[in-house]
């Protein structure tokens, strides 16, 4: 699993808006995709222009998400945000600042989550999972 | 300014219309010359909003610097000011859509807000359980979803004509639709999603032998064409000024006065009323009756500037420009692998719908905003359309007259790199 510091690492290195694209893109395709009869209507997440699937389980006190989209960079999306999330505890997930972390992406220019890509909504998803396992 | 409807035109022979030099036409739009993303701004999303001219921003501006102040109240002379403009705009808007009387010309927020003024009074006061609306699989859910609230409390039903492949009307089911029980008809003049233009002579003819009444939602073809409601006989159209080069925030329903005298008033407040008593009250006089409310005076002054605006030009020319731009880039987009087009038929306004196979609309359009080209992505607020077509979505340009084959080049382009990148 990739980690944070390499996603922010490897983008602050690209200077062009294709290089940061094409990488995003990449993210997004080495992306497990998620077993088609997982994808249903439940775990879908509303708010995206494209179709964007999160589901997680409780794994040994840790938090494992399938994610999918059907949008590539959206996928990449999902990858940036899984490197943050992906098999943490409740309450790592919930005091991760996430804001610094996309910030340190410089991705609000580009992707920012008012964008109507979802971010914002996915990661109110992944939030509101790790809350509903401290209930 | 398209052949939408073959009326005679207002244009004199004799007149002198400014000639459709492009270059100066965009100088008009102060908004077209800037750089997004480090590239020149291509703005093929004029179905969404058109820019707007100078004339316009500067009308709005205007009405602020020196004439602003409450209409129909005040007895000063600011006042006075403000409600001859207001009610000049009204003539404005009367003569150019050729409504018999400017009684007919009700102000509202736009499109959205003048069909549910129709569903919420007319509809409320005449569909009965069991009556019938029909619409058309084209829609925009700004009028479907008015019908479906009004369907719901009136336990009445609505009826959707069936399109072919290439997005058409399908006109023999809707005369198979049409019976005794059909109350109303309100279908699309054009179709946003898919640049259709829409045989609305015929289905108004139609509808009125069944003796039902008919709106037509005009939102996407005032900015391509110019509507004359009579000649159409039409008993509604709706339709918003932002999309035909006025400012955002205002819309027109036209109603035939018959009609708007008989219906009940829908929002009350002050303007729409005569007198006001804690025993009876009783309304204003059409179109007041329907204007609860201070309005938007500026832009109803916007409204009557862009058609200032227009007036210049030949329609004409400005049609056959923005079909030139349509065959254009059709052309050019067929010319990419994997590229369908949905809605490909003759009667079309300069709006092109697309996919790629293998490649999603979203990260298309990202890719392309990176490149400086503005357009839309996804359902187009037509869920249905998209489900009868059997697909999530599309990707949408849609031009106006300040659009240039270089621009189209240069979309082309980008388009290819976009895709380049995705497959
Ligand atoms: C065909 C059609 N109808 C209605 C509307 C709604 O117009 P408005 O949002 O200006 O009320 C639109 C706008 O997108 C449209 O394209």
């Amino acid at each position: 699993m990739i980690q944070t510091t390499e996603i922010i690492e490897t983008l602050s290195f690209f200077d062009c808006w294709e290089d940061r694209y094409r990488y995003m893109i990449e993210l997004g395709k080495e992306l497990p995709a998620m077993d088609n009869d997982l994808k249903t209507q439940d775990k879908l997440v509303p708010g995206c222009q494209s179709r964007v699937w999160i589901d997680w389980k409780n794994i040994n006190g840790l938090l494992h998400f399938e994610v999918d989209s059907d949008a590539l960079i959206v996928k990449g999306l999902l990858a940036l945000v899984m490197a943050a999330y992906q098999d943490k505890s409740a309450n790592d997930i919930i005091e991760f600042d996430i804001q610094n972390y996309f910030e340190q992406l410089d991705l609000i220019k580009h992707l920012s989550p008012t964008r109507g890509n979802g971010l914002q909504a996915m990661i109110g998803k992944i939030q509101g999972a790790a809350r509903q396992m401290l209930d | 300014m398209s052949n939408l409807n073959k009326q005679a035109p207002d244009n004199h022979p004799t007149r002198h219309f400014r000639s459709l030099d492009i270059e100066k036409i965009r100088a008009d739009f102060p908004i077209l010359a800037q750089k997004v993303n480090g590239h020149e701004l291509i703005y093929f999303d004029n179905a969404a909003t058109s820019q707007k001219p100078l004339s316009v921003i500067k009308a709005v501006d205007t009405y602020y610097q020196s004439s602003n102040s409450n209409v129909h109240r005040g007895a000063h002379y600011l006042s006075d000011q403000a409600t001859q403009q207001f009610e000049q705009a009204r003539q404005k808007v009367q003569a150019y859509i050729n409504a018999a009387n400017r009684e007919e010309v009700i102000w509202t927020r736009g499109t959205t807000e003048a069909i549910n003024l129709v569903a919420q009074t007319w509809g409320r006061q005449n569909i009965k359980a069991d009556d019938e609306i029909i619409l058309s699989s084209l829609e925009h859910h700004s009028n479907i979803v008015p019908w479906q609230m009004l369907a719901e409390e009136k336990k009445a039903h609505i009826r959707v004509i069936n399109i072919d492949a290439d997005g058409q009307l399908d006109l023999s089911h809707f005369e198979s639709l049409l019976c005794d029980k059909t109350k109303l008809v309100s279908v699309g003049h054009v179709s946003n999603a898919l640049g259709v233009t829409n045989p609305i002579q015929d289905i108004i003819k139609l509808a009125h032998q069944q003796g039902a009444k008919v709106l037509i939602d005009g939102a996407q073809a005032m900015a391509h064409s110019s509507v004359d409601v009579q000649q159409l006989d039409c008993d509604f159209y709706a339709f918003s000024g932002h999309k035909m080069f006025a400012p955002m925030g205002i819309g027109v329903l036209y109603g035939k006065s018959e009609l708007l005298n008989s219906m009940p008033p829908w929002q009350g407040g002050g303007e729409m009323i005569e007198k006001v008593s804690f025993d009876k009250t009783t309304f204003n006089q059409i179109p007041y009756k329907f204007e609860a409310g201070t309005p938007n005076v500026s832009g109803a002054i916007g409204i009557a500037t862009a058609i200032d605006y227009l007036a210049q030009f030949n329609s004409d020319d400005i049609a056959a420009y923005e079909q030139q731009l349509l065959n254009y880039a059709t052309q050019a987009l067929l010319k990419i692998e994997g590229l369908v087009i949905e809605g490909n038929c003759p009667n079309k306004v300069a709006v092109i719908s697309f996919n790629i196979v293998g490649c999603h609309g979203q990260d298309l359009g990202m890719l392309l905003d990176q490149q400086g080209v503005a357009l839309r992505t996804g359902h187009h607020c037509a869920m249905p359309l998209m489900q009868c077509l059997g697909i999530n979505g599309t990707v949408r340009v849609s031009f106006s007259f300040y659009n240039n084959q270089q621009e189209i080049d240069q979309f082309v382009q980008a388009l290819i790199k976009a895709k380049s990148m995705l497959v």
